[in-house]
C-alpha cells in the first residue's frame, strides 16, 4: 500500500542487473503479462469513452454518437458541487490529522526497539486489514453508543482513521533508509536534537510525508465504504455517485462525474508517485 | 547556515532539545502518545463497542435494543439457513476470486521478476499502481458499463460470433443470470479486477527475492521449465500468494458495494451487515454479522502466516 520501493540492490549499492536479461520468456508468459496490464487498463477507457456518448438511455456500445453537451449539465448542477466542496474539505482535513498523527508514530518506530512495537504496528494495520464494513459499523455503534450527531466530523474521523497508515508506511521507509552516520554527524558538529530533526531529518523525510498526504487525500477523496456509515445526512461526492447508480435517471451526468472523480484522484496520485521516485532515484 | 540556524535558535528549544535526547523512553512515549491516543479511543473503542452490541438482541415486538447480555443473536446468525447461505456464498466467492486472481497475477509477476528489462519493470509497476489507486466506485461503475446488456463485452462477443456462448454460459444455474451484469459471474469477475494488483505486487516482490541461481541450477540439473516451475518457482513463490491472498479473501469477505451494484440477487455478509442497521434497524443482528469476517479472516491470517505471508508484505 505504498509507493516506496526497496530497490534491488547488491552489498555495494548497485542495482542488480538481472543476470537472466538474455533468457526469453516464454510467449505465453508474455501474451499473458501484457494482457493482464491491458485488462487493468480497459476501464479507464470505458469510462472516457462514455463521457463523450450522446446517448442518454442505455449502455450501448459502441456510443451512436460523441458530445460535450454533458459537460454542461454536469457543471450547471448544484447538488454536485455542494458533494463535492464536501468531500474536498473531508479529504484536507482528514489528510492533516494522518499527516500529523502518522509521522509521529513513524519518527517513533523508525530508529527505536521497544517491546510493544509489534503490537503497535499491528494496531496501525488494522484499519486497512480488516474489512471496511467492520471499520464502518464499528464507528456507527460507537457514534451511536455515545449519541454523537453523524456528520461532517464523524466522516473526517473515519477516514483519519484509516489513513494514518498510508502516511506513516511512506515515512517510515523513507526514515528507515536515512543513514544514522547522518544524524551522529549532525549531533558531533554541535546540533541538538531540535536542530538536527529541522536541518537533517525533515528535509529528507519531507518528500516521503508530502507522497503519504497525497494518496491518503486521494484514499479519502474517493471512499465509501466507512463513509456510507459515518455520514448521517451529508452527502460527499461518492456518496452522491453511489446512490445515483440506483436511480439512473441522469446517467449521462453520472458519466461525467465519473471522469470528474477519476482526475480528481489522478492528479494526487501521479504527484505522490514522481515524489518517491525522485526521491529513489537520488538515493 | 548553521551562524543564521543557530541566531534563530532560542535557548529553550535547545534545553528541551537536550532534555528529550537524554530520556529516549520518554520522547518515544511522548510522539506515540497522539497517534495511540486517537486510535485507542476512536478505533479500538469503535470496534468495542461494536462487540458489545452484537451480545445484544433486538425485541421482536417493540423493535427496541434490550441492553442485556446474550447469545441470542449469534445463535440466529450460525442456526438460521439463510443467514448460513450468506456466508457460505461469500466464503465461496472469496475463495474462487482469491484462486482466480493468483493464476492471473502469476504470469505478470514471473515477467516482472524474472524478464522485463527495468525500463519495462517501471512501466508495469506503474501500470499496475495506478489503476489499483484509480476511484474504487468510478471502477465499479465502468464495469457496469461493461458488463451492461448491450455494453463493450457483448458487442465484442457477437462481433467475433461468440454470443452464443455468452448466452449458454448465462443460462448455467448458478453463475447465470439475465444479463453478465447481473449474474454472479460478472461479479466474480468485477472482483477479480479489483483485487488483482494487491495480489500481482507481493508476488513480484516474492519472486524479485528467489536467486537466479537456484533456477539456473534446476536447469543445469536437467529440468525442464515446466519442471522448474512446479517445483522451485512455484514453491518459493508461496509466501508472496499467501500475501497476497490475505487482500484478496479479507477484501472480497467484507465488500457490500460490488455485489449491490453488480450482481445476482443473492445477498453477501457485507450487504447484511448494512441492511440491517439500515432499513432493518437491527443493529446487534448487524454486528453480530460483522464477527462472521473478522473470525473467518483471523482463521485465514492463521494459515497465511504459516506459509510465510508476513515475511513477504
Amino acid at each position: 500500500m505504498r509507493f516506496e520501493r526497496r530497490p534491488s540492490t547488491d552489498g555495494n549499492g548497485q542495482p542488480v542487473r538481472s543476470s537472466n536479461a538474455a533468457a526469453r520468456p516464454s510467449l505465453f508468459i508474455r501474451v499473458a503479462a501484457f494482457a493482464g496490464l491491458a485488462f487493468m487498463h480497459l476501464p479507464v477507457l470505458v469510462i472516457v469513452l462514455y463521457a463523450f456518448t450522446t446517448d442518454d438511455r442505455t449502455y450501448a456500445f459502441p456510443p451512436p454518437g460523441l458530445t460535450l453537451h454533458w459537460f454542461d449539465v454536469a457543471f450547471a448542477r448544484s447538488d454536485i458541487w455542494a458533494a463535492m466542496r464536501l468531500s474536498l474539505r473531508v479529504a484536507a482535513l482528514a489528510t492533516l490529522c494522518s499527516i500529523i498523527l502518522g509521522s509521529l508514530t513513524a519518527l517513533a518506530m523508525s530508529r527505536s526497539r521497544f517491546r510493544a512495537k509489534e503490537s503497535i504496528t499491528f494496531l496501525l494495520i488494522l484499519p486497512l486489514a480488516l474489512p471496511g464494513i467492520v471499520t464502518g459499523i464499528a464507528l456507527l455503534t460507537a457514534i451511536k453508543f455515545a449519541s454523537i450527531d453523524p456528520g461532517f466530523w464523524t466522516i473526517v474521523a473515519g477516514h483519519t482513521t484509516f489513513c494514518i497508515v498510508i502516511v506513516y508506511n511512506n515515512v517510515v521507509a523513507r526514515l528507515r533508509r536515512l543513514p544514522p552516520s547522518w544524524i551522529e554527524a549532525s549531533m558531533d558538529l554541535g546540533a541538538d536534537g531540535w536542530q538536527t530533526f529541522r536541518y537533517i531529518v525533515l528535509p529528507q523525510m519531507a518528500t516521503a510525508l508530502l507522497a503519504g498526504g497525497m494518496l491518503a487525500f486521494a484514499l479519502s477523496f474517493d471512499e465509501i465504504i466507512v463513509t456510507l456509515f459515518t455520514a448521517g445526512h451529508e452527502r460527499t461526492l461518492p456518496i452522491w455517485f453511489f446512490n445515483e447508480l440506483f436511480r439512473p435517471r441522469d446517467r449521462p451526468v453520472t458519466n461525467v462525474v465519473a471522469v470528474v472523480v477519476m482526475v480528481v484522484t489522478f492528479i494526487p496520485i501521479l504527484l505522490a508517485y514522481s515524489l518517491t521516485r525522485s526521491a529513489d532515484e537520488r538515493n | 547556515m548553521s551562524a543564521t540556524a543557530a541566531a534563530a535558535h532560542p535557548a529553550w528549544l535547545r534545553r528541551a532539545s537536550t532534555f528529550l535526547y537524554c530520556r529516549p523512553t520518554f520522547y518515544v512515549l511522548l510522539l506515540l502518545i497522539p497517534p495511540l491516543l486517537w486510535l485507542g479511543t476512536v478505533y479500538i473503542g469503535s470496534l468495542f463497542a461494536l462487540l458489545a452490541n452484537s451480545f445484544y438482541a433486538i425485541d421482536e415486538f417493540t423493535a427496541r435494543i434490550v441492553y442485556e447480555p446474550t447469545l441470542a443473536t449469534f445463535r440466529q446468525v450460525i442456526t438460521q439457513p439463510a443467514h448460513l447461505d450468506i456466508i457460505q456464498r461469500t466464503l465461496l466467492m472469496a475463495v474462487a476470486v482469491t484462486i482466480a486472481c493468483a493464476g492471473i497475477a502469476l504470469p505478470i509477476a514471473i515477467y516482472m521478476a524474472r524478464y522485463a528489462s527495468s525500463r519495462m519493470k517501471a512501466l508495469f509497476y506503474v501500470g499496475i499502481t495506478l489503476p489499483m489507486w484509480m476511484s474504487y466506485l468510478v471502477k465499479v461503475y465502468a464495469w457496469r458499463l461493461i458488463l451492461a446488456k448491450q455494453g463493450i463485452l457483448s458487442w465484442l462477443l457477437e462481433s467475433i460470433g461468440f454470443d452464443r456462448v455468452l448466452d449458454a454460459v448465462l443460462q448455467l444455474p448458478g453463475v447465470g443470470g439475465p444479463s453478465l451484469a447481473s449474474s454472479y459471474l460478472g461479479m466474480f469477475v468485477v472482483f477479480v479486477y479489483m483485487w488483482l494488483p494487491y495480489m500481482i505486487l507481493p508476488l513480484a516482490a516474492a519472486l524479485e527475492r528467489v536467486p537466479e541461481s537456484l533456477l539456473q541450477a534446476s536447469a543445469d540439473l536437467g529440468a525442464r521449465p515446466r519442471q522448474t516451475f512446479w517445483h522451485v518457482t512455484l514453491p518459493l513463490a508461496v509466501p508472496g500468494l499467501a500475501a497476497g491472498s490475505i487482500f484478496t479473501f479479507s477484501l472480497t469477505l467484507g465488500d457490500y458495494i460490488i455485489p449491490s451494484v453488480v450482481g445476482a440477487p443473492g445477498y453477501f455478509i457485507g450487504m447484511m451487515v448494512y441492511q440491517q442497521q439500515g432499513t432493518a434497524g437491527n443493529l446487534p443482528l448487524a454486528a453480530a454479522f460483522s464477527v462472521v469476517p473478522i473470525v473467518l479472516i483471523m482463521i485465514y491470517l492463521s494459515l497465511a502466516k504459516r506459509a510465510g505471508a508476513f515475511d513477504a508484505l
